[in-house]
């Protein structure tokens, strides 16, 4: 658990780093749109609003300390993408279904 | 435009085979059309480069609020005025989305303000221009975001991610911008004589200047020969003013204004209008500090952010207290 909360850039002082997501539609999945500097979660949701949905891009906004969050590394590609590559059957056009039966 | 005179290495393009293995990996991804994210290798020029073209960029946008706002309060009606301010209010985003983008690369926003304040960054020469009169608003919006929008839609398709992605966005708004300035324009060259002498002044004023807004020739240029290798600058500088100018030219003559270049010819041959280049020297001395603005401009930013200090470090500590009575609550 979090206690101590967004922390100012030690190096500068400047307002901590959020990544915003927005959910563009009812549906759909919320969606990185960019970041803003904000001084805590309640600021970030509002700046976010004035930033990100001046043209009713939104229904709904996520703000994320970007320092939370942990991201895979470029370099690890090959080693965690590669395997699938050769797993063709996962998708459904692998098989073939004889005309006769139809739609599957 | 937006990023005039950015300097790159200034050695040159270097063919693949002269590159390490993880360069050329880098430049071929490039050729093929693929995007640099910001964890990904990436040569110091190009990183440093596109701190200094996204940084400007970013600046023009903020420093490009000015000379609009200073109408804000004297629109003619209250929608005109609704429609500036949320103009503005687009501009203030535009720097935001690309002051983002440039801190992927590893620079905070502190930075590239004490840099703008200190005179280490530029912002575009045409905000060092004054706007005199409500005509201004129609020709700032006409011509000016009508130059940025050339440079803009390419720049959509740049090899850094973070970058194209805020060029998408920002391609989205701007439309708005060039149209309500167009819309000023129509409103005044079908008013009065002195409305039509108004909308005429403006554009002998501002056309010069917007043509500057493209840079200097940069055909034989090594840095623009580099950008362009990098994909962080998709036209030549004349390439973009020449489109410029042949879009803008049959909008004039709708108007019914003169475009203040008794040059100014259809060549059919290249299928495109001739055109007198703006004074390069005045442009030069522009960005060296000597516009008409430029003291005016830059002491506005430094005061905002000066004036502004106790507002952010009061919110942080505002922030501070809120957390550290949860943590009692808890």
């Amino acid at each position: 658990m979090n206690t101590t909360g967004p922390t100012p850039s030690k190096r500068t002082g400047e307002w901590p780093l959020f990544e915003v997501f927005i959910r563009g539609q009812h549906g759909l999945s919320h969606r990185h749109v960019g970041s803003l500097h904000a001084p805590d979660a309640e600021m970030a949701v509002k700046n976010a609003r004035d930033v990100y949905t001046r043209r009713n891009e939104g229904v709904s906004i996520w703000v994320v300390e970007a320092e939370a969050i942990h991201a895979s590394a470029p370099g690890d590609k090959e080693a965690l993408y590669d395997p699938s590559n050769d797993k063709v059957y996962r998708h459904p056009t692998f098989f073939d279904v004889p005309e006769e039966v139809g739609h599957m | 435009m937006y990023a005039q005179m950015i300097q790159s290495t200034g050695k040159g393009v270097k063919t693949l085979d002269e590159m390490e293995p993880e360069e050329r990996a880098f430049q071929e991804r490039i050729n093929a059309g693929g995007k640099i994210e910001p964890k990904d290798w990436m040569p110091d020029g190009y990183r440093k480069n596109l701190i200094r073209q996204i940084g400007q960029h970013a600046h023009s946008e903020i420093v490009g609020q000015l000379p609009e706002g200073n109408w804000i309060t004297r629109a003619p009606t209250l929608e005109r005025k609704a429609i500036l301010l949320a103009k503005v209010q687009d501009e203030a985003g535009h720097g935001l989305y690309l002051y983002c983008a440039a801190e992927t690369l590893g620079i905070t926003r502190d930075e590239m303000f004490e840099a703008l304040h200190e005179g280490r960054m530029k912002y575009s020469s045409i905000f060092n221009y004054p706007t005199l009169t409500w005509a201004d608003m129609g020709a700032v919006g006409w011509l000016v975001d009508g130059a940025a929008i050339m440079n803009q839609v390419p720049l959509q398709r740049t090899s850094y991610g973070p970058y194209a992605r805020a060029m998408v966005r920002i391609c989205k708004e701007e439309s708005f911008h060039q149209r309500q300035g167009f819309d000023i324009m129509m409103k005044m060259c079908n008013g009065t004589d002195a409305q039509k002498k108004m909308a005429q002044d403006a554009l002998n004023r501002m056309w010069f200047p917007s043509l500057m807004m493209f840079g200097p020739s940069d055909k034989e240029s090594v840095h623009s020969e580099q950008s362009m290798a990098w994909k962080i600058k998709m036209n030549t500088n004349d390439e973009l003013r020449q489109k410029f100018v042949d879009q803008t030219v049959p909008q004039a003559q709708y108007l019914g204004l003169t475009i203040p270049d008794e040059t100014l010819a259809w060549n059919e041959e290249k299928g495109g209008y001739d055109f007198a280049e703006p004074d390069w020297n005045e442009f030069f001395d522009v960005l060296k500090g000597n516009g008409p603005c430029n003291q005016e401009r830059l002491q506005t930013r430094k005061d905002a952010w000066e004036e502004g200090a106790w507002v952010r470090e009061g919110m942080l500590a505002h922030a501070a207290k809120k957390r550290s009575m949860k943590v009692a609550a808890e």
